[in-house]
């Protein structure tokens, strides 16, 4: 539990903030937060287990904007993580303008941005696992890595993962477990893991052939004088939602009957405490955690929800770390007689002004991208207003993207994928190579030029949409809505595939999407193989160059229906 | 331009199926059929749930090939045995997947497979016993356009 004299903690720097709107330097605000205060916590037994998750290569600080729009639809609509903004304060306590509501939620963002700064950096991740490990005890701390650390950088692309690789070895993770990861291709994964220093875990991951498994599913760890057993699970749809193949002879899926095998395993091979280490996302885990028996702890990825404390379904336990390095998670377990009996669990934000960088991760991070390092810092542009995507339906990073691909391959429509990942940018700032790859490094970046006719558009958007409102969690994928340029739509997020998409208009026009006519639609990250068209990455760099100054216009062409 | 447009469109297997066949809806099996075939099976016998177990993936990675498996309950001795397992597709052209009979020789009620699934439908399973008595589970395939999510 975080406690609330932790919350009271943070107040005390939100009353300064709040009392200063916007204009409270950013020296004032780190006088008031200490790598102490970070990580100050009312320990519980012996045991410690730490979570990262969805680094997405990101080895230095980052501004990363929380959601508008994060919407649950049944079981799951208005309660964490979908609650954002005001309504994440309120659920939360939390206090307008205290660091906790700015790492947690948009409200306040660029202006809180500019007082607390960024957040994230694997060598202040570092100094916190350090500080930890030194204050528990190597031998009572488990490490574990939740997927999603190897894709999401230029020097993660340029260097086939080499780059994170190197870092990770230095924080010695005790296991990881992999999405993003695939798209490297089956061969590089193979090579990695067969080099690495800990498991690559997945209980969930069978060849095609044989359906049998195709890495560890379980790795045992004697820590906190307790048996754990570390169960791995990949994200279920990677060959749905990546491209298949570049992994074509492995198969993926939920595969709960699986799982519940390797725990009831687990159990018998002596583990005590039972942790699933996922990258299934939030709702799939709170779902799971009902349907199977035995798990203690469930350590949540994908979905890049921040929730400030594990919650507790059944008995099990469900925490969810976030992503870009904004966050490490904590969860504490008291064990006696191989019975958890008390727990404790926190989600540290990696405030990386007032952290003193680890020495040696802070080497090595400048070591892996030197270089690339003046290409890294290379201004293409500047941007008026906020960058940021994270949203269930778009973000101003993928209005421009949008916009850049209509005029760049000439078409009507654009679609760009609901990736979950890609940091912000603040008004005023310049944009750089690296920010630029933030948003857009990937394997598969061709951005096509094809004809769809609007009866197809229309199936592709409520095909999408199902993957992130079907109201039976194990049916979804984890990603946002797919973005859409040129066209307007109105969303239903509680009907029934088929019901959700309403009012497709064409915004040059004003015209209602004619279903039989054809479109000329620009894309990018198709999952089909041999995808002609020039690169994501250097489109936009072309497109954002031609301009002086970035300027995304309001985005009102998504109408939700249906919710408060 | 043309390879692209053929790729992109054979992730949607039920779709490209659905043009070979001219585009004809009832060209597909409806939920009725398979009821009918599973009437035929059983007679008169109630059809019970349990004792089978049907497992398939919730989203269909690859709609051409879609690994299913059935396994029933039984001791499979000389008085008791599952005499035959059959799998039907609601959504396809072709709705009788394939039928497994079994002997009190076979040991275990167990079998998988491999089918392609038309479009997101119920894959039904129906285990016969040695007494006449029907047992059926089913589970619904999603078979999606895909390739957003991350």
């Amino acid at each position: 539990m975080t406690t609330r004299r932790d919350f009271l903690q943070f107040a005390a720097v939100s009353a300064a903030a709040t009392g200063f709107s916007g204009g409270l330097s950013k020296a004032a605000a780190t006088q008031t937060i200490t790598q102490d205060d970070l990580l100050k916590f009312d320990s519980k037994g012996k045991l410690t287990l730490l979570h990262i998750t969805d680094i997405h290569a990101q080895l230095k600080p980052v501004y990363f904007r929380p959601p508008s729009e994060n919407y649950g639809v049944g079981a799951f609509e208005g309660i964490p993580p979908h609650l954002v903004g005001e309504d994440f304060l309120k659920h939360f306590n939390l206090e307008r303008g205290s660091a906790l509501a700015y790492a947690h939620t948009m409200v306040d963002y660029v202006d809180l941005a500019r007082s607390y700064g960024k957040l994230g950096g694997l060598d202040r991740m570092a100094t916190l696992v350090n500080a930890i490990r030194a204050d528990r005890g190597d031998n009572n701390v488990l490490l574990l890595d939740g997927g999603d650390t190897w894709q999401g950088s230029y020097t993660a692309l340029k260097t086939n993962a080499q780059d994170m690789l190197d870092c990770m070895a230095l924080l010695k993770p005790d296991a990881m477990v992999g999405h993003w990861e695939f798209t490297l291709g089956a061969d590089r994964v193979l090579e990695i893991v067969d080099n690495m220093a800990y498991p690559f875990l997945a209980s969930n991951i069978v060849d095609t052939d044989w359906e049998e498994s195709v890495f560890e599913s379980t790795a045992f760890f004697d820590r906190g004088d307790t048996r754990v057993a570390v169960i791995g699970q990949a994200m279920p749809y990677t060959p749905i939602a990546n491209p298949r193949w570049m992994f074509p002879e492995w198969s993926f899926g939920i595969r709960a009957e699986l799982l519940q095998e390797n725990v009831d395993k687990a159990r018998a091979d002596g583990a005590q405490v039972v942790v699933l280490l996922s990258h299934n996302g939030f709702d799939v885990d709170q779902k799971l955690a009902t349907v199977i028996d035995g798990i203690d702890v469930i350590l949540t990825g994908h979905t890049h929800d921040a929730v400030p404390e594990a919650i507790k379904i059944g008995s099990t336990l469900v925490m969810s770390s976030g992503s870009h390095g904004k966050y490490l998670g904590r969860v504490d377990l008291e064990v006696s007689n191989g019975k958890i009996t008390d727990y404790a669990s926190t989600l540290i934000p990696v405030f990386s002004d007032v952290i003193a960088p680890d020495a040696a991760m802070s080497a090595k991070i400048d070591e892996v991208r030197a270089p690339y390092e003046k290409e890294l810092q290379r201004v293409i542009g500047k941007t008026e207003g906020l960058l940021y995507r994270r949203g269930n339906f778009n973000g101003t990073w993928d209005d421009l993207i949008c916009q850049g691909m209509i005029e760049e391959r000439d078409a009507e429509l654009s679609f760009s994928p609901g990736f979950r990942w890609g940091t912000t940018n603040l008004p005023g700032q310049e944009i750089t190579i690296d920010d630029l790859y933030n948003q857009t490094a990937m394997s598969y970046p061709s951005v096509y030029r094809l004809e769809f006719t609007g009866q197809r558009i229309k199936e592709i958007l409520e095909d999408v949409c199902d993957n992130l409102f079907n109201i039976d969690p194990f049916f979804q994928q984890g990603g946002d809505m797919v973005r859409v340029g040129g066209m307007g739509y109105t969303c239903a997020p509680k009907q029934v595939m088929g019901s959700r998409i309403s009012d497709m208009t064409l915004l040059s026009t004003g015209e209602p999407i004619d279903p039989k006519r054809s479109y000329v639609v620009a894309g990018w990250a198709s999952v089909n193989e041999g995808v002609e068209g020039p690169a994501i990455f250097d489109l936009m760099e072309n497109y954002i160059s031609k301009q002086s100054v970035i300027n995304v216009p309001k985005n009102d062409a998504v109408k939700i229906s249906g919710m408060d | 331009m043309n390879l692209q447009r053929r790729k992109l469109l054979g992730g949607t297997v039920g779709i490209a199926t659905v043009g070979l066949l001219g585009g004809a809806a009832n060209a597909l099996a409806a939920p009725e059929d398979v009821a009918a075939a599973i009437k035929a099976i059983a007679g008169d016998a109630e059809i019970g749930s349990g004792m089978i177990t049907l497992t398939a993936p919730e989203i269909a990675e690859n709609g051409n090939s879609v690994p299913i498996s059935v396994s029933v309950d039984s001791p499979m001795t000389d008085d008791d045995y599952v005499a035959s397992v059959s799998i039907y597709a609601e959504g396809n052209p072709l709705p009788e997947v394939v039928t497994f009979n079994f002997s009190p020789a076979s040991g275990v009620a167990s079998a998988s497979t491999r089918m392609r699934l038309a479009q997101t439908q119920n894959v039904v399973a129906v285990a016969k016993m040695s007494n006449g008595s029907v047992f059926s589970d089913t589970r619904n395939v999603k078979v999606t356009i895909g390739g957003c999510g991350g």
